[in-house]
Formats: C-alpha cells, structure tokens, sequence
C-alpha cells in the first residue's frame, strides 16, 4: 500500500523531463516533492495523476498497478496551482459534482458536501459562484471538491503559489492541520524550501529530472547528500572551499582559533534583529555571515576579521567554487 | 413626372411584406439556423479528434462552404441537382443550402470556443471521474458558449439577411414578396426600401436577444 513509482522516464523531444524516478510515497503521510522550476516534480506528480503518461516505468498507487489506468479510474483527489473552478456552478455544485457523477443518493451528497464546505470553512459561500471568492477561497474550495470522492491519494500541484504570501502562510499551516484530521495519502509539489520544512513528513528533493534526495525536514537540514541539497534548502555561503550555512561562521577580531581566516568586512546589512556581514578573504571574495543584533555590536566596515565555521557546524564540500589547493 | 412618395401603396403593402417575413423569412432562417448548429456541432467535434480522417474530414467541409459563393451553393441544389434525378421542392432546397452554410460557418466559431476554455477544466472533470464525452457537456460546453454567443449571432443576423436570395429560387419569402409587390406596381424604389427596413428591424430585434442572452451567460466567464 501507498505510491510505488518505478524506473519512470519521462522526455519532451530532447528534453529529458525525468529521468529514472524511483519512489516510495508512504500511506497516510504528507509529502512534499521539492525542487526549482522546470525540475520534473509538477510532471511527476501528473504522471501519479494520470494527467500525463510515462514513456517508461510503472505507478502503482494502493497495490492497484495504475501505469495504464486513465486519470478518472485512479481514485485520485488533484487539487490544481490555479484552482481549476469550474465557473459556471455554485461552490456547492462545484464539490458535490464528483459525487453526483457517481450516482450517490442525493441525500448522501447534501450530507457529504456540508461536512466538506465545514472542514474548508466555506459553508457560508455555498451558493456562490467561484468568481465571488478570493484565490484563497477558491483553493480551499477547490481542496473540498478533490476530497469529496474520498480519493486514496491526494495529490496538490503548486496549489498556494498563485496566492499572495500571508494567505499561503495561512493555508499551509491550515492544510497541516487538516491532514492531520485526514490522514489522506498526500503529495505536495512545492518550489518552496520553508513551506516543504514545514508542512511535510518526507521530503523528495528533484533536481534536473532526478531524486537529489529523500528524507525527513530534519534529515535534509541536517544532512544533506550534496551541494544542490543543503543550498537548495537554505541559504549557504562559501568558506575555504566549503558550503556552510552564513549563521554558521563565528566571527572574531583575533586568530587565536585555529583554522580561522582572515578577511575585511566590505558590507553590513541590518534587516530587523539580523545582521548580515559581507566579509572578502583571500579565498572567497565575498563570504556571507549573519548574526544578531548584538553580537554584531562594535563590527565596522573595513574591519579585519577572523572566520571559522561554527564547531560542529555543517559543511559540504562546495563542486563549483575552486578549492585552493587544485587552483591552477 | 410626379416625385412625391405613395404613401398609400407603402401603407397598403407593408403587410404582405411584413406577412411574407414571418410565414418565409422567419421560419427560413430559424429551421437553418437550428440544423446548422448541429451539423457545426458535429464538425466542430470532428475536427477537433484525434482520428485523422475525421479532423480530414471536418477540415474539407469547412474549406468548401467557405470558399465557395452561398447563392452557387443554393443553385447547385435548387438547379443542379435535379440532373442526376435529385429534384428537390424550393423550401427544402433552401433550408438544406443555408444549413450547410451556416454549418461551415459556425464549426469553426464553435471550434474555437471549445479551445478558449483553459485546458485544465477537462483536466479537473477528469480528475473527480468525468468521461470525455460527460467533461464535454457539462463542463466546456456551457463555458464555451458565452465566448460563442457574439461571432454565432452575427452568422445568425447574416443568415436572416442571405434568406433573401432564397428569392432567386422560388421561395416566397419578405423580398420575393417585395419584388412581386414593385413589378405590379412599377415602383421599385419604394417597395425596396419597405423590405430594406423591415430586414433592419427584424435584426434589431435579434441585436437585444444577443444582449440579453449574453447577460445570462455572463456568469459562465466572470473571474
């Protein structure tokens, strides 16, 4: 049981859109397939729905072998980035049309379609029209009427990034919570670092049409499996020849800590409580340390400086920037 | 030579005009208007398959009645025909040529305005367990026929005026009437006029019914 994907290629003409995708995606739990634009997580998760068709490879969603099964006979809820309302009917309608088609009693779909509009807090806009709803709105509609058919997996495309920046924030905390109420099998496609970290049990790292790498938030922060990894999932600076994340340098005016490396800060940024210094050193001509307020008290521009890594602070050997010792 | 306007005889006619407008032109352009929007139906969804010989098909009819005059259109049925032993009465002669025209016409308006809808409909009435077909009626159809109301009702206004040349064919309609009206009494322009306007308000007449059908459907494509 669950989503089992297996040796899927997928290619645009002589795009390569995926490339060998192997995957497990664990009943009941939320998951997040993360990863820059044009990476091949959106055409996954349509290969999972049935939208599109792999050129190889086998989906088996449930223990039910899915490959060759056309979208509307996989059982599968899809919420889509831009809502996908169908215009000409009422939030209602909108929800309940799935089940109608199924030929449910009517009672029955009254009953289901009040349970889902109160579990998306939309039972006051059940006779209005989509384009009398804000995107936010929509979206939530658009998730009751992905549930209303009880999918086995439910599978959400990009669905807060047409949504201004306090709404997704609202929804995503609202979407954790309701799963947690749910527990439906639950893929999220997601270019979002902070919105994977916080609503996922797993995260699927895609990069260029392959898995960088699968693992917990917690995993993937702490030990990510490569350079595009830790980078991809935080901001990161480099320092001798190693990626490190930029509150994870200590600072300071001597050299007493061996291995330091002497530099000059060139810039200082304030944004609220953080402090972010850009400091060159004979290596890096522009590494990043951030810190707060107070530690950065008496720094200046012009400064001379010693940097080291944070003891016990994560590093990742940096493939792009030139290690001094192959310089040349 | 007297120049004045015979208002008598613009009295007296006007009915037999008006008469001839709702018994032949009316019922003309309303029976071809309703066949040819099943037979656009139908080419629309033909060209719009994936089968081939069927977008082939559809793709040919379209570029036929296009691109070939109406009035040749209704003469190689009226006239034409009748040479490999298809004799057909003038009234069914006319309604067949009109309806093919109007088919040809409105495919490609009907074709268009299945594309206008966003891809992602289908993709939703798929994804909550719709067929094609069930997608096709109860999702795009309705979205697409608020985009389709505007070009439809002008090849509708422009149906009610090409009635006219069902005249040179025998059927007796508003203008046959008006030319058999203006040969009696020699006074052509006069009687020509009278048909000129009640062609104009016939068409006013259909200009507030588009309005009013597109204040209905405007739900249909409000963001």
């Amino acid at each position: 049981m669950s989503i089992e994907v297996k040796g899927v290629n997928k290619n645009f003409g002589d795009f390569v859109a995926l490339e060998d995708i192997d995957l497990h995606i664990p009943t009941g739990r939320l998951t997040a397939l993360l990863g820059p634009s044009g990476g091949g997580k959106s055409t996954l998760l349509r290969i999972i729905a049935g939208l599109e068709t792999a050129d190889t490879g086998t989906v088996t969603i449930e223990g039910v072998e899915a490959t060759h099964l056309p979208a509307r006979k996989r059982n599968v809820g899809f919420v889509f980035q831009h809502y996908a309302a169908f215009k000409h009917m009422t939030v209602a309608k909108n929800v309940a049309f799935g089940l109608e088609i199924r030929k449910r009693p009517k009672a029955e779909v009254r009953k289901r379609v009040e349970e889902l509009l109160e579990l998306v807090h939309l039972s006051q806009f059940a006779h209005r029209l989509p384009s009398q709803l804000s995107g936010g709105q929509r979206q939530r509609m658009a998730l009751a009427r992905a549930l209303a058919v009880e999918p086995n997996v439910l599978l959400l495309d990009e669905p807060f990034g047409a949504l201004d920046a306090k709404v997704r924030k609202e929804l995503r905390d609202w979407l954790r919570r309701l799963h947690d109420e749910v527990h439906v099998t639950t893929v999220l496609v997601t270019h979002d670092q902070e919105e994977a970290l916080e609503v996922a049990d797993q995260i699927v790292v895609i990069n260029d049409g392959r898995v960088e790498q699968i693992g917990t938030p917690d995993e993937l922060y702490d030990r990510p499996a490569n350079d595009f990894v830790m980078s991809f999932l935080g901001p990161v600076t480099t320092l001798g020849g190693q990626l490190v994340r930029p509150h994870d340098i200590d600072l300071s005016d001597d050299d007493k800590v061996a291995g330091s490396v002497p530099g000059v800060i060139t810039r200082m940024v304030r944004i609220g409580f953080e402090v972010r210094l850009h400091v060159r050193t004979d290596t890096d001509p522009d590494v990043h340390v951030t810190m707060t307020r107070t530690h950065a008290r008496g720094l200046e521009t012009g400064a001379k400086v010693w940097l080291v890594p944070t003891k016990g602070a994560l590093t990742v050997p940096a493939l792009d920037s030139p290690e001094p010792a192959a310089a040349g | 030579m007297e120049s004045g306007i015979d208002w008598e005889l613009v009295r007296t006619s006007l009915w037999p005009i008006v008469k001839y407008a709702l018994i032949g032109t009316v019922p003309l352009t309303l029976a071809s208007f309703a066949a040819g929007l099943v037979l656009a139906m139908a080419v629309a969804l033909a060209r719009l398959s994936r089968v081939k010989v069927l977008s082939g098909l559809g793709r040919a009819y379209v570029s036929v009645i296009r691109g070939t005059p109406l009035l040749v259109q209704l003469f190689v049925i009226f006239f034409g025909l009748p040479s490999i032993g298809v004799r057909l009465d003038p009234w069914p002669s006319a309604i067949i040529a009109f309806s093919l025209n109007v088919g040809g016409y409105a495919a490609e308006i009907i074709r268009a305005a299945i594309l206008s809808v966003p891809k992602g409909q289908w993709e939703a009435a798929h994804m909550i367990g719709m067929s094609n077909r069930l997608a096709l009626r109860r999702i795009i159809l309705p979205q697409a026929a608020r985009v389709s109301v505007p070009p439809l009702s002008n090849t509708f206004i422009s149906l009610v005026k090409d009635t006219s040349l069902a005249s040179l064919i025998l059927v007796t309609e508003l203008f046959r009437r008006a030319q058999e009206i203006a040969a009696f009494s020699q006074e052509f322009l006069v009687l020509y006029v009278e048909a000129a306007v009640v062609y104009w308000v016939l068409c006013l007449f259909l200009s507030v019914g588009q309005s009013a059908l597109e204040g209905r459907l405007d739900r249909y494509v409000a963001h």
